[in-house]
Formats: structure tokens, sequence, C-alpha cells
């Protein structure tokens, strides 16, 4: 649990923060150093620089459209999270909804979701709907998955504490299985962020108005290959920007799980 | 206060079934200690799950004050060999969820949630969370869990066995320090000879597969009893030797698996 070596709170926290940097460091300098050592045309990989100048050229217009992304992200994966949970708890509920159900979602999950981008733009149009409806699509179902195998994996100690106690199945739920369960919740939640980012991609890719997606598809057509980079970078941040969040409000959720799984 | 009347139980195993437990009488007065001893895999879980309304026996019956037992009821208490906490819970918190699951006021058992952490030694770690403290301490929350329901039984699943040789020494003699106070009717499962002796008003000892009642073993020693020096090492000795044997006197008997 607690490191040995690890010198006083202080020189902790600037490791921790240090280390992390050092790596983006390293990396960004390789990409660097690779474009300039083989005299790479910026159309096929552009360096660092070219990536950046691209973005102060027209810096509004990416953040503008990261914030349009980056909502579709937030919306849909909030009803991804909260259809998953309740889906989740339902199935937990009862085991013949499981059984019928589960094939069904399992199924849903394996369709390629980029084939069904063209239906959406059939049946929604063009829009934010479309988008939405695809992070849902790709972030729903390791929330469901997840919050499954938290909802049964309750010790089988605490099920009997539970019984002896005569608690309702309902006091059972909410005082102990759901509680036990959401450290299993984050770890679909952990999932289900990077997904949510892709789903939104895919939507914008195919169906090209607003957002970085867009902004890719658009800069393919114009061969601006810096301008896509400069979107992918975005996207990237965003990705590690929302997972490092989720991991936050984990911590502050359930701070018992760290120290009881290690 | 216990009435346990032909008690059976037979399991259906894998390979047919298992019998578990074979008519077992026994009654426990108000007030008792009752130590239940065997081998391990005799049965006698098996029976205080019986006596909790956890399992329903094969066949014969249990009554507690009167009443046959259909399922767990609030005047039994049961603590088990794991503290069995909720590990989001704080100490203080743990020892409540007795209280809000039987939808009582909250209010009205704060003081005696006190006087339990009080009791075992734990005002100072209310506010902890389960895996901040030792083994020991663990159990003794789940001990101040079960008394909160104010329980006219107690049944205790071997609760000490997971823990170091000292801190079961220190807790049997609280347990016993706790029984002295309260006079709560207690049935303590146990393979420890020596926890049976400190504790035990009467000792059931229980022979292997099927468990049966082999001998009820009185405990004629004044309390408060203690481990170490004392004035009745010789008893203690000549009763601890006799349950020895009878434990030991079941390894010859045939038997088709070991546990």
């Amino acid at each position: 649990m607690t490191d040995i070596v690890a010198g006083s709170r202080g020189s902790r926290v600037w490791v921790n923060a240090a280390l992390p940097i050092l790596g983006a460091v390293i990396t960004i300098g390789a990409w660097w150093g690779a474009t300039a050592a083989f005299h790479i045309d910026p159309f096929y990989l552009p360096s660092p620089v070219d990536v950046i100048d691209s973005f102060m050229r027209t810096p509004q217009y990416l953040l503008q459209e990261t914030w349009t992304t980056l909502q579709r992200v937030l919306i849909g994966f909030v009803i991804a999270v909260a259809g998953g949970l309740a889906i989740a708890v339902t199935l937990a509920a009862s085991s013949v909804v499981e059984r019928m159900a589960m094939p069904v979602l399992a199924a849903v999950n394996a369709i390629p979701k980029v084939a069904l981008a063209p239906l959406l733009l059939v049946w929604m149009g063009f829009g934010d709907s479309p988008k939405i409806v695809m992070v849902v699509l790709l972030s729903f179902f390791p929330v469901i998955v997840s919050t499954m195998a938290g909802l049964t994996s309750t010790p089988a100690d605490l099920r009997e504490l539970a019984r002896s106690l005569k608690a309702s199945w309902w006091q059972t739920f909410v005082k102990v299985r759901l509680t036990w369960a959401l450290p299993q919740v984050f770890v679909g939640l952990k999932v289900a962020t990077p997904l949510a980012i892709i789903g939104a991609v895919i939507g914008e890719v195919v169906n090209p108005d607003h957002g970085l997606g867009s902004v890719i598809a658009g800069s393919g057509a114009s061969n601006d290959t810096p301008l896509a980079f400069a979107a992918l970078v975005l996207l990237a941040l965003l990705g590690v920007v929302l997972f490092y969040l989720v991991a936050g409000i984990e911590r502050v959720l359930v701070p018992w799980a760290r120290t009881i799984n290690s | 206060m216990i009435t346990i009347d032909g008690v059976s139980q037979t399991f259906k195993g894998r390979s047919g079934p298992v019998e578990a437990i074979r008519d077992i009488n026994l009654t426990v007065g108000e007030g008792e200690f009752l130590t239940v001893i065997g081998r391990s895999g005799c049965g006698k879980s098996t029976l205080l799950r019986m006596v909790a309304g956890l399992l329903k026996p094969t066949a014969g019956a249990v009554q507690v004050a009167g009443e046959t037992v259909r399922g767990p009821r609030r005047d039994v208490a049961m603590v088990f060999q794991k503290p069995a906490l909720l590990p989001w819970r704080s100490v203080e918190d743990n020892v409540m969820l007795p209280v809000e699951i039987f939808g009582w006021r909250k209010s009205e058992h704060r003081a005696n949630a006190d006087r339990l952490l009080e009791m075992t030694g734990l005002t100072a770690f209310r506010k902890r969370l389960p895996h901040e403290l030792s083994g020991g301490m663990q159990q003794r929350v789940s001990l101040c869990r079960a008394l909160i329901q104010n329980p006219k039984v107690m049944l205790l699943d071997e609760p000490f066995s997971a823990l170091d040789a000292l801190t079961r020494e220190e807790l049997a003699v609280e347990l016993q320090r706790i029984h002295m106070e309260l006079g709560t009717t207690m049935i303590f499962v146990t393979h420890s000879i020596q926890e049976a002796v400190l504790l035990a008003d009467r000792v059931a000892v229980l022979s292997s597969r099927p468990g049966q009642l082999r001998r009820l073993v009185e405990i004629p020693i004044p309390r408060p009893r203690s481990f170490g020096h004392n004035a009745h090492l010789d008893q203690v000795a000549n009763i601890s030797a006799e349950l020895h044997s009878l434990l030991l006197s079941d390894a010859h008997l045939p038997r088709t698996q070991t546990a």
C-alpha cells in the first residue's frame, strides 16, 4: 500500500506530476526527432511544430469544434451511464429478464457501429442526435457488463448478514449490493469514456457538420494533414481529461475500494 | 430459552444425500452459555444456522422463547466467523446497521451504540473505516453490531477462529465479560477446547459425519474465569483432557471422508 522508498509527501506529489509530463515530453520529442531526421513530408506526417502552427492559425475555431464534440460526448455518456445502470439493475433483479435480454444486448453490442452511421443519417438526419446516439451505442455496454459483475459479486458473508437481519430485497440491494458494486461500475465507466469519444467522432466523420470529427473529415478533403493532426491531438487531450475526471470521481466516491482490493 | 428437538439435516450432495446432523436434542436455559464443539466438518455451523433460522431442518424443530423458528428473528443475533462489515461504513455506522434495517429510530439507539463501543474499547475508532482496524477490532465491531439488537439469544459461529492466538484469548475474555454483564443466552460454536472451557456453562460435544450429540459436559468453574494462572487449574486440566479424548476418540470411527 505505502511505498517504502517514497520520500516525503511533497516530493511524492512532485514525482506524481513530473513522471507523466516526462513521458509526454519524450513521446513528442521522439515524434519530432523522427520527422526531422527522415525529412518526412508534412502531408504524410506533420511534425509537432506543424501541428501547433496549424492550431495557432485558427485556435478559436478548433476550440469551438472541440466544445461541440465534448457536448455530444457528455450528453451521450450521461445517457449511456444512466441507461446502462438502469438496465444492469433490472437484469440483476430478475434472472428471467437477464436470460432473455443478455443475448440481445450482446448482439446489439457486436454490431459494427460504423455500419449504423448511414442508417442514423436516414433516421435522424443531420445535427446532434445521430452523433449522440452513436456515443450511447458505443459506450453503454461496458457499463452494463461491469455493473452486473459488481452486483453479482456481493461476498457470501455480507449476503448471510443481510439474511440474518431479515433485510428486505430492496434494503439488501441499496445498503449492500449497490455500494459493493461501485468499484466495478467505475471500471466500466473508465472503459466507456474513450468509447464515447470514439462514438462522437464516428458520427461526425460519417455525417459531418461540426465537431472535431467533421474537422478531420474536412481536412482530408483539403489535404491539410497538420489540421487533422491538430484535431487528433485535441481529441486525445479530451480523452485524457475525461478519463482522469472519472478516476477522480471514483476516488471521492469509493475511497474504501483502493484499500480493500490491494 | 432454546429447545432443539430431534433436529436433523441432510443436504443433497452431487453424489447423493449427505447427512450433516442427526437427531440432536438439546435445551439451552435462559442466560446459559452453551458451547458446541466438534471437529471441522461435523456440522456444528449447520446446527447453528438452523437455530438462527437461516436453514430449515430436514427433520425436527427448533424453538426460541417458546416459538418455533421459521426464519431469522430480531431477538436472535448472529456473529459470523468473518466480521462481515460493510467496508464503506464507519465503525459506528456498521454497528447501527441492524437499527436501520429494522426501521428503528436511530436517535433512540445512538446511546446504546456509544455504550457498546465504550464497552469494547472502540470509542476512539468510531469514525474509522473497517480496513483501518486490526482483525480483532473488526470482530469487536461485529460483536457490537449483534448486541445493538438487544438480542435474547446470541449465536456465535467460530467468531475468533480467524484471529491470532493472543487476540483470540483477549476477545474470549471480553465475551465472558459481556455475557456476565448482559446475561444474554449464548450458543458459541468453536473447535477450540480452550475457548470452550473458558466460556461455557455446558459444552456439547458433537461427533463427526453425521454430527450427533456425543456428550454434554458441565463446567462448574466459577466466573470470572481466566486463561493462565488461576485457582482452578486442576479442574481446567481435567475437563480439557476429557474433551480432548472425546474429540479425538472420534478419529477411529469409520468415516468415508476426512474434512
